[in-house]
């Protein structure tokens, strides 16, 4: 996928201004955040979380370890695991599989890292037909649109734009009942499983002591692309990895709680090694293709906690300024608190520099997330990094630096303050509010700014209190 | 108790009198409080921008101006939160301030906190005559657990009425400098937190943070909004009439 996230600021704006997507964004804080709060209720989130955070780090801690005993207990039920490098490497190896075995047409069960590969091009290139099957990324597709959240896809989209969209591509009569909306994508995807020759899929998790791959699904499309045709391929990152299936049944009891205010999904699909002789369906073939793509730099890093990710969208969902703009403002495959520090991670700090300093910092990622990833901490983590790269603009390094300055030099800051104060004191005027300020339109453009009181409470203070005693003036 | 009052930098140059009535309060509390004059600001600003070394260089003047103090307080989370969650981080690498900073940030608090948890105010000398609502500001309530404790103490002043907003704990939009970098987002974000307040019908929106204060009542009063007072807590529990002489 191309990478927009220099343009967040223009982006942003852009969908401040789109009423379909506000309404899109209210429903999906309105739906997802008191539904995940409901069934979190029905355990211990704290002490459970902890458990899911050290589950997490401790594969990280060893992931060398646990994805060479992965690859082990894989290959022994028949499994080729492939090591990719790059999002290339990863297209490389989907194709020459599909060269090799005669593939003409692909489906697709919702994959976020086929996302960073831009996958679907890479296959289309080749000859290869690829359809998305999951509803949510079907609906992109066919619009020609990338996801805009990592777990509800199409969530920017409202209902009566879907209907336009399939009345367009599919030249139906054109339906708004969700249920109708629903039986025509399953009309016309049903006979594409059966004709696939294989069948793409991501992998929420990957178990080490079994060798198997784990999809988290709601509508059954998973299940189809993983059993029905001759070729499975599994995508995923090298960070998906997890000790046991105890492991797994600990981070499932928050994924679908977090994600979608499920108490569990509707399909856990677990998939272990290929079709045996006597089993009745499954592939003749399983690939399970792990990406590096910039993990193993992030794991070397003071970011590393990122990688406990188990893609549940909680942070997004419950963050203000997703709420406000969507997915699509952020500009690449990962919106909100994660992919504030993802999409700068993965693509360069110097080529997403807003991204870390999107965030008012209030930590309502934080206190939701599922393995405790300090996200606010992460983010500034990246703004001192770019900060000492000297990436950030000259006017802000300069204000900043100032401050730093003038705050060390309590006299002359004294000084200056009380003159500052005082002016803006007399631009407030009678009402005690400045409508513009001519360094500050940022503020005022949507908001007065209060004046202050004209007098500095240093001063204030100081008059009532002369002479302050050594200690009060301080040791500084 | 000894008590070291650190206004932040917003409270002494935008609002004094929220200043004197955290002294009043402390004070009513039967502390001993300190303000000592050299104080400026704990480098909050540039420790959330990436400046990591001017933001160092306030906090040593800061553990130096108090901690002769047995306690220091501040009438905001936001920088009461930055002293004892982000300074010990903050000379993670300079292990030759760890103490110095770590004996800071743990006698160091939010005001309505410090109140009911250390200094048990049993009775706070404001009045009310009116509804308000509680804003809660992020980092009070996610940095130090600021939730109840502003509640309890708004509770004892008399003939006031607490009437919760739909998404109190709702961030407003402010974030520092997020909130002129990003003002289109921050606007968004604030009114919708302005939707919220005005939809609890009540005279004033209360709250603990400069920041949130500044923010708020700025949209509102963009919004046409006149009537809605935007009080920080230590106004209404001293007697915000008092201090507006």
């Amino acid at each position: 996928m191309q990478v927009a996230s220099m343009h967040f600021k223009s982006r942003a704006s852009e969908k401040l201004a789109d009423p379909h997507l506000r309404a899109a964004l209210d429903g999906l804080k309105r739906r997802f955040v008191p539904g995940r709060a409901a069934v979190m209720a029905e355990l211990d989130f704290e002490a459970t979380r902890d458990a899911a955070a050290a589950i997490r780090q401790r594969a990280l801690d060893h992931l060398d370890f646990f994805l060479e005993l992965f690859e082990r207990n894989a290959a022994a039920r028949g499994t080729v695991v492939h090591w990719a490098e790059t999002a290339q490497d990863v297209n490389s190896i989907v194709t020459a599989i599909a060269r090799e075995h005669g593939v003409r047409k692909a489906v697709k069960s919702k994959s976020m890292v086929s996302e960073e590969c831009a996958l679907n091009d890479a296959l289309e290139a080749a000859g290869i037909e690829v359809v998305e099957t999951d509803l949510g990324e079907y609906i992109l597709q066919l619009g020609h649109e990338p996801p805009s959240h990592i777990i509800a896809p199409v969530i920017h989209k409202t209902r009566d734009q879907v209907s336009d969209l399939f009345a367009e591509k599919h030249r139906t009569a054109r339906k708004t009942d969700i249920e109708a909306l629903t039986r025509e994508a399953r009309e016309r995807l049903r006979p594409r499983f059966l004709d696939a020759d294989m069948g793409i899929t991501g992998a929420n998790f990957i178990v080490a002591e079994t060798g198997s791959t784990l999809i988290v699904t709601n509508e059954g499309n998973g299940r189809m692309a993983t059993t029905l045709p001759r070729i499975h391929v599994a995508i995923t990152g090298i960070e998906k990895v997890v000790p046991t299936l105890e492991d797994v049944a600990t981070l499932m009891r928050l994924l679908p709680r977090s994600a979608t205010g499920q108490s569990i999904s509707n399909y856990v699909s677990v998939t272990t090694g290929t079709r045996a002789h006597d089993d009745l369906d499954g592939p003749e073939q399983f690939h399970v293709i792990l990406l590096d793509g910039g993990r193993s730099t992030i794991l070397a890093s003071e970011v590393r906690a990122i990688l406990r990710c188990i893609r549940c969208g909680a942070c997004m969902n419950h963050c203000p300024v997703y709420q406000s703009v969507g997915g699509h403002a952020y500009g690449w495959v990962y919106p909100g608190p994660m992919g504030s520090v993802l999409t700068p991670s993965y693509v360069g700090i110097e080529n997403a520099l807003d991204l870390p300093h999107a965030s008012t910092l209030c930590n309502q990622c934080g206190v939701v997330c599922p393995v405790k990833i300090p996200l606010p901490e992460l983010m500034r983590k990246l703004r001192e990094r770019q900060y000492q790269r000297g990436l950030r603009p000259r006017h802000e390094r300069t204000a900043l630096a100032l401050w730093a300055w003038l705050a060390s030099q309590p006299r002359l800051y004294a000084w200056i303050t009380a003159v500052g104060v005082k002016v803006l004191a007399w631009m407030g005027g009678k009402r005690g509010t400045i409508a513009r300020l001519p360094l500050g339109r940022g503020w005022t453009g949507g908001r007065d700014m209060p004046a202050p009181q004209g007098k500095t409470f240093r001063a204030l203070y100081a008059s009532k209190h002369t002479p302050l005693s050594p200690r009060e003036r301080g040791r500084g | 108790m000894r008590v070291g009052l650190f206004v932040t930098c917003l409270v002494d140059l935008m609002r004094p009198r929220i200043g004197f009535a955290t002294l009043r309060l402390l004070r009513s509390a039967g502390c001993e409080v300190v303000v000592p004059g050299t104080q400026t600001c704990c480098g909050q600003p540039g420790y959330n921008s990436g400046d990591r070394a001017g933001a160092k260089k306030l906090a040593q003047k800061m553990v130096a101006e108090f901690e002769h103090c047995e306690y220091i307080v501040a009438p905001s989370g936001s920088c009461a939160g930055m002293i004892r969650v982000h300074y010990p981080e903050l000379f993670a690498d300079a292990p030759d301030w760890q103490e110095r900073v770590q004996a800071l940030a743990a006698k160091t608090y939010e005001l309505t906190d410090f109140l009911v948890r250390v200094a048990k105010l049993a009775a706070v000398p404001g009045t009310f005559a009116g509804s308000i609502t509680y804003h809660d500001s992020c980092s009070g309530l996610r940095e130090l657990g600021v939730q109840h404790q502003p509640r309890a103490l708004l509770a004892k002043v008399s003939g006031l009425t607490l009437r919760e907003m739909d998404e109190a704990q709702a961030c407003c939009g402010f974030g520092g400098a997020f909130a002129v970098k990003f003002g289109d987002i921050s606007t968004r974000i604030v009114d919708v937190k302005c939707d919220r307040i005005v939809q609890a019908r009540t005279d004033a929106v209360v709250l603990g943070d400069l920041g949130c204060m500044l923010n708020i009542e700025g949209r509102l009063r963009r919004r046409g909004d006149s009537t809605t007072r935007v009080l920080h807590v230590a106004e209404v529990l001293a007697g915000v009439e008092d201090e507006r002489s």
